[in-house]
């Protein structure tokens, strides 16, 4: 099924109003797994689900939050945006090559020889991309510098950054959640996509993350908890990210389902990394095509 | 956000200072009198020259992971508070944080013990600093085994051989406090990552003043001789020149060269010690495996020319324990020791050559 990227012009942050906004950030998550699943025909093979759980969230920093310039990526003053769980970079791709960071038909050539666009992105080959990512446990890090450059460049920039909940067992991200609560880092916004499964499973069976909001108030951060399919709960919690007054960095905890929007793929550990073919790549297109449907329950 | 004291550093600093003795100097003195060589200085003026540096350059901060003392960066920290972040023990993440504040336009300078840099952060290193281009300048200090009877946990004899593999990153060692002025100042100029290996903090000066011209990849030679080339670089640097001196006196004309920089080699200076001379020792405080002397065997081997070739170091071992100056003469990379390798090469290369038809 041929898909093509949407290339009408995006609405200014804010002009929208929100039912309309709500019908945007719809048709924008349907994009990012309708075009994941197409990518990943071409690679032969992707992460489908880790993508498609932060699909709603991905949209809604995209074209509600972030303060951003695609005609000018390196703009010092823009929000920054780290994928700190790298492997969602074919959700991100598309989204940037609608908000008009380069051209859509640059995705065609996705993982081929060459590529400017891998399974992890590079920002030195990806426009929009603010850093390189994939190693898991770097990323909030990074944010982390980011948040404190704005802080000694005397800019008001946010630094947002998603991590994954598998990636929460590497120890680096906690030296810098303990470093970003200790330096009372307000302009960062930590983003966790808490789909429940990492590679091998449930967290919880493979290395438990809960209590995961106590963790991160233990060390010094304002905790909120969503649901991160749920625009309402989304929105919410990002606006107050922008507006808030406390001066501890932000952990928006994002409850999500991995594999989101595909039944069969939903909270399947077996989808992490997948390739549909033939009409099973059709019905999933058919499938999302339809919207969102009620989470199936686990038996 | 300057951390408190460190535990171990002013302990560092009296137990290690003093400059590398032969085994029968060390033997002579009493603990208290293992004081300063006449012509030693402190080399740990990172702080003080980015200090500086940074009075000028806006972009310059320092990052520490609880070694302000030991490393110095102290010194850059009591008079640019609000550009200095110590992160505690906690090295991975000061790289990471390092690649995000270069991102933002900032020029990092991180500073921790090199066992922990290069070793625990190789990952980081590669990936958030090399892959990405940050130009993100590492100080690696206490570098080697200038941390004695601490121990293979705070040694550092791999370093070289894990930074140099990695593309993008420049690898490049400080004899002394002048050379290191010199990297310091060429490093803002860079656009990229630098791995700078450095030393304990106190070491023999080889440099009177700044280097003239110093520039990454451009190796400097220091002395002049047409018997045997010695290549060196970092803590080896001065060990080379007083065993040059010591050669000088038995009628052997060594030429030194600085190697300053590992990665990328100066191979045009290696071809013409093996063309000019033809007998060629590496002396490195490094495992003989894959440090300054495998980067200098790489180039000798495709240069195709015969020569006769050895690298003095650690032998590819876990060193004993002891103080610097005794494992320097116990691996003899003091300048006894030097001397003695370089005549033992030379003893070879006649009788090799002596062999052939």
């Amino acid at each position: 099924m041929a898909v093509t990227l949407n290339t009408a012009p995006i609405p200014a942050a804010g002009t929208l109003q929100r039912s309309d906004m709500l019908s945007l950030l719809t048709a924008k998550a349907k994009l990012v797994r309708q075009q994941t699943v197409r990518l990943s025909g071409i690679a032969g093979a992707g992460h489908y689900t880790g993508t498609f759980s932060c699909a709603e969230l991905l949209a809604a920093l995209y074209y509600s939050q972030l303060r951003v310039r695609p005609a000018e990526p390196a703009w010092p003053g823009r929000d920054r945006f780290v994928l700190s769980k790298g492997h969602a970079a074919i959700g991100l791709y598309p989204l940037l090559a609608d908000l008009g960071y380069f051209p859509a038909g640059l995705l065609d050539n996705y993982t081929r020889l060459n590529s400017r666009f891998g399974d992890h992105p590079d920002m030195r080959k990806v426009p929009g991309a603010d850093f390189s990512s994939g190693s898991l446990g770097h990323g909030l890090s990074v944010a982390l510098g980011m948040a404190l450059a704005a802080r000694v460049t005397g800019r008001d920039y946010l630094t947002y950054c998603m991590l994954g909940d598998g990636e929460l067992a590497e120890g680096q991200v906690w030296s810098a959640a303990m470093a970003a609560g200790h330096f009372r880092a307000a302009g960062l916004v930590a983003i966790v996509d808490r789909n429940q499964l990492s590679i091998d499973g449930s967290t919880e069976d493979v290395m438990g993350v809960e209590p995961l909001g106590d963790k991160f108030a233990a060390f010094r951060w304002e905790v909120r908890r969503i649901d991160g399919h749920d625009y309402d709960q989304i929105l919410e919690a990002f606006g107050y990210a922008r507006d808030r007054a406390d001066d501890r960095p932000l952990c928006v905890i994002a409850d999500t389902v991995k594999g989101r929007g595909v039944r069969r793929m939903e909270l399947d550990k077996d989808w992490h990394v997948g390739n549909l073919t033939g009409p099973d790549y059709d019905d999933v297109m058919v499938e999302l095509e339809a919207g969102l449907q009620p989470v199936r329950s686990l038996g | 956000m300057t951390g408190g004291q460190a535990a171990g550093p002013q302990e560092i600093a009296g137990v290690f200072r003093g400059s590398a003795g032969t085994a029968e100097s060390l033997r002579d003195r009493k603990p208290t009198e293992q004081g300063i060589a006449a012509r030693s200085i402190p080399t740990f003026v990172a702080g003080e020259e980015l200090a500086d540096l940074a009075d000028r350059d806006e972009r310059i901060v320092v990052l520490t992971a609880d070694l302000a003392s030991a490393g110095r960066t102290i010194d850059f920290a009591n008079r640019h508070q609000d550009r200095f972040f110590n992160v505690g023990v906690a090295e991975q993440n000061m790289v990471s944080v390092a690649a995000g504040l270069a991102s933002a336009g900032l020029r990092p300078f991180v500073s921790t013990f090199a066992a922990y840099l290069a070793l625990l952060c190789c990952e980081q290193i590669r990936t958030d600093l090399a892959y990405t281009g940050m130009p993100v300048v590492m100080l690696a200090h206490h570098s080697g085994m200038t941390l004695g009877y601490y121990g293979t946990s705070h040694h550092a004899l791999e370093d070289l051989s894990a930074m140099r593999t990695i593309a993008g990153l420049t690898v490049v060692c400080a004899c002394d406090a002048n050379e290191l002025r010199a990297i310091l100042r060429a490093s803002l100029g860079h656009d990229g990552p630098v791995y700078v290996r450095m030393g304990r903090g106190r070491d023999p000066e080889v440099y009177a003043d700044v280097p003239d011209g110093f520039a990454f990849g451009k190796a400097i030679r220091l002395r002049e001789g047409s018997d045997i080339a010695l290549l060196t670089a970092g803590s080896q640097v001065r060990p080379c020149l007083d065993a040059a001196d010591t050669l000088t006196e038995e009628g052997i004309a060594a030429r030194v060269v600085d190697l300053h920089t590992i990665s990328p080699v100066d191979a045009a200076e290696v071809r013409a010690a093996v063309d000019d001379i033809g007998t060629v020792l590496t002396v490195e405080e490094h495992n003989i495996t894959g440090g300054l002397g495998a980067a200098v065997a790489e180039v000798i081997a495709e240069h195709g020319r015969a020569v006769s070739f050895r690298r003095h170091g650690v032998p590819d071992v876990h060193v004993v324990l002891g103080p610097p100056a005794a494992l320097y003469a116990y691996y003899e990379l003091d300048a006894a020791g030097v001397a003695r390798h370089a005549r033992n090469l030379l003893q070879h290369a006649s009788h090799t050559r002596g062999s052939r038809p």
